[in-house]
């Protein structure tokens, strides 16, 4: 089975432009959530596209266009792709899509009649116009196409298109998340189900937490074939290793109570990856702040690594940038890379009194150095779970 | 950024509506659309071609949607090919403008 490696990273997150941003930002404690959301509060469209491109795109679009070009800057592919066209690729998840189109256009429709309605309308809400646009940027013509798994897509693009290098239907294949769902209709229907933070705090795996803060941004992510990567003499920042994804077939929004499918997407990562839950250096959690996920998550993580369970350090990056749904798991990958290969593990914030079912090692208070036995490279699992039982779980190498 | 034309408010109709349908008003709403969906402000005139401006299928869509509910000038998609410039536009709706 071909490697895997990882040349470029790219993020638009509540904590600013950048994954290093991110990842920096998170570590020092800093958390990007005001009045109970995450906006993306630094990023400016006109800071990546021009006036014509930026309305071309809807906002979630924007995001994943701006994380795409980070990262394949840092790739060293700005100028001219390395591959042929048509050996490169696009796979984007989302939660929604363009869903700021879609209640705008609505509300021209239901003020002012279907001759209201934009002829933008569908190209910009479409849940793979964020495909789509990078693929036209960047001149990408093999796989390219959305993902969706509802807050699992950012990872089950990433592992889509590990699978599309692997199988050698391409060379290179942008993937990661975006979302953009700070919307009038996006807020209202979370709130319905209960599911966001009555008090505005994202507090993973505390006892007091009450549901997830909604964030926005893109992740993605530059894949390559390893050997290509190493021929054209890219820098490699490390390898996916192992991909597993399952659903539970249960609810529509809640997770199996005992975490079992959640587990097996654990076990089928590291099988994947054929890595002992020993080799395991740390967990980057799905950790919503919602009782069930974090609940369910705690004892996915014990049945899928068990007596290691407890020796290794797990947080939620989501205690720092809220929940950035079908964009979660991307920048989550990203943030696990860098935890990795910084050898920082940014902690759980807001995470005060411990919850005594939730019993491992979440990383409270501050950033701690990341241990890592001498010689070996460190080892990440990044899990992500969506509405619908969606698990996608990626484990993660450094070079 | 993702706001455009088309969600302008339904009222806005009777206020911008000429009275008098002329060529120059005509010209002055197609202009103006057109730096509105990107073209460099300079760039554009009566003679520039749309290929130049990069007003594309998607543009002339929104653009035929203006022009009709200013000046109920229908223009369809079977027209786009005879239509190379601004001036070309301009005339059309002028020639179709109730």
């Amino acid at each position: 089975m071909k490697k895997v490696a990882i040349t470029g990273m790219g993020a638009i997150t509540p904590l600013g432009v950048g994954a290093r941003t991110l990842h920096a930002r998170w570590s020092a404690g800093e958390i990007g959530i005001r009045d109970g959301e995450a906006p993306c509060a630094e990023f400016d469209p006109l800071d990546f596209f021009s006036r014509k491109e930026a309305r071309r795109a809807d906002r979630f679009t924007q995001f994943g266009l701006a994380a795409a070009q980070e990262a394949l800057a840092e790739a060293g592919w700005d100028g001219e792709a390395p591959y042929a066209p048509e050996r490169t690729g696009c796979i984007l998840g989302t939660g929604i899509g363009g869903i700021e189109t879609l209640e705008d256009n609505f509300a021209a429709l239901r003020d002012g009649g279907p001759e209201r309605v934009a002829p933008l309308a569908v190209p910009l809400m479409m849940g793979n116009a964020g495909a789509a646009a990078i693929a036209m940027r960047h001149d990408l013509r093999g796989p390219v196409f959305g993902v969706l798994s509802a807050c699992a897509a950012g990872a089950n693009a990433i592992g889509a298109a590990v699978r599309a290098i692997q199988c050698g239907d391409a060379d290179a294949v942008l993937a990661g998340g975006s979302e953009a769902a700070l919307t009038p209709l996006a807020r209202a229907a979370f709130a319905a189900l209960d599911a966001t933070s009555a008090v505005g705090i994202s507090r993973p795996f505390d006892a007091e937490r009450d549901g997830f803060i909604m964030g926005e941004g893109a992740g993605v992510l530059v894949l390559e074939d390893a050997d290509a990567a190493g021929a054209r003499g890219a820098e490699i920042l490390g390898f996916v290793r192992g991909f597993g994804t399952t659903c539970d077939a249960h609810h529509l929004t809640a997770p199996r109570a005992d975490g079992a499918s959640a587990a097996a997407a654990m076990s089928e990562a590291l099988a994947d990856a054929r890595i002992e839950a020993d080799e395991v250096d740390y967990v980057n959690a799905h950790g919503t702040s919602t009782p069930l996920n974090d609940r369910a998550e705690t004892l996915a993580i014990k049945a899928a690594l068990r007596e290691q369970a407890h020796q290794i350090p797990v947080s939620s990056t989501k205690s720092a940038t809220g929940h950035l749904l079908g964009a979660a798991g991307a920048i989550e990958a990203a943030a696990t890379l860098l935890t990795l290969r910084e050898r920082v593990v940014a902690p759980t914030l807001g995470l005060s009194t411990p919850d005594e079912e939730l019993d491992l090692d979440f990383v409270p208070g501050q950033a701690r150095p990341l241990e890592v036995p001498d010689g070996m490279p460190g080892v990440g699992v990044s899990n992500s779970f969506g509405f619908g039982g969606h698990n996608a779980v990626l484990v993660l190498e450094a070079a | 950024m993702s706001n455009y034309a088309a969600t302008n408010s339904p009222n806005e109709r009777s206020t911008t509506m000429p009275t008098t349908t002329d060529t120059a008003t005509i010209e002055k709403v197609i202009f103006e659309s057109l730096e509105t969906f990107g073209a460099e402000p300079t760039m554009i005139s009566r003679e520039a071609s749309f290929e130049e401006l990069d007003v594309d299928s998607l543009d002339v869509a929104e653009l035929a949607q203006i022009v009709q509910d200013k000046f109920g000038a229908e223009i369809k998609s079977g027209d786009v090919p005879q239509i190379k410039t601004v001036g070309d536009a301009v005339d059309l709706v002028a020639e179709r403008a109730s």
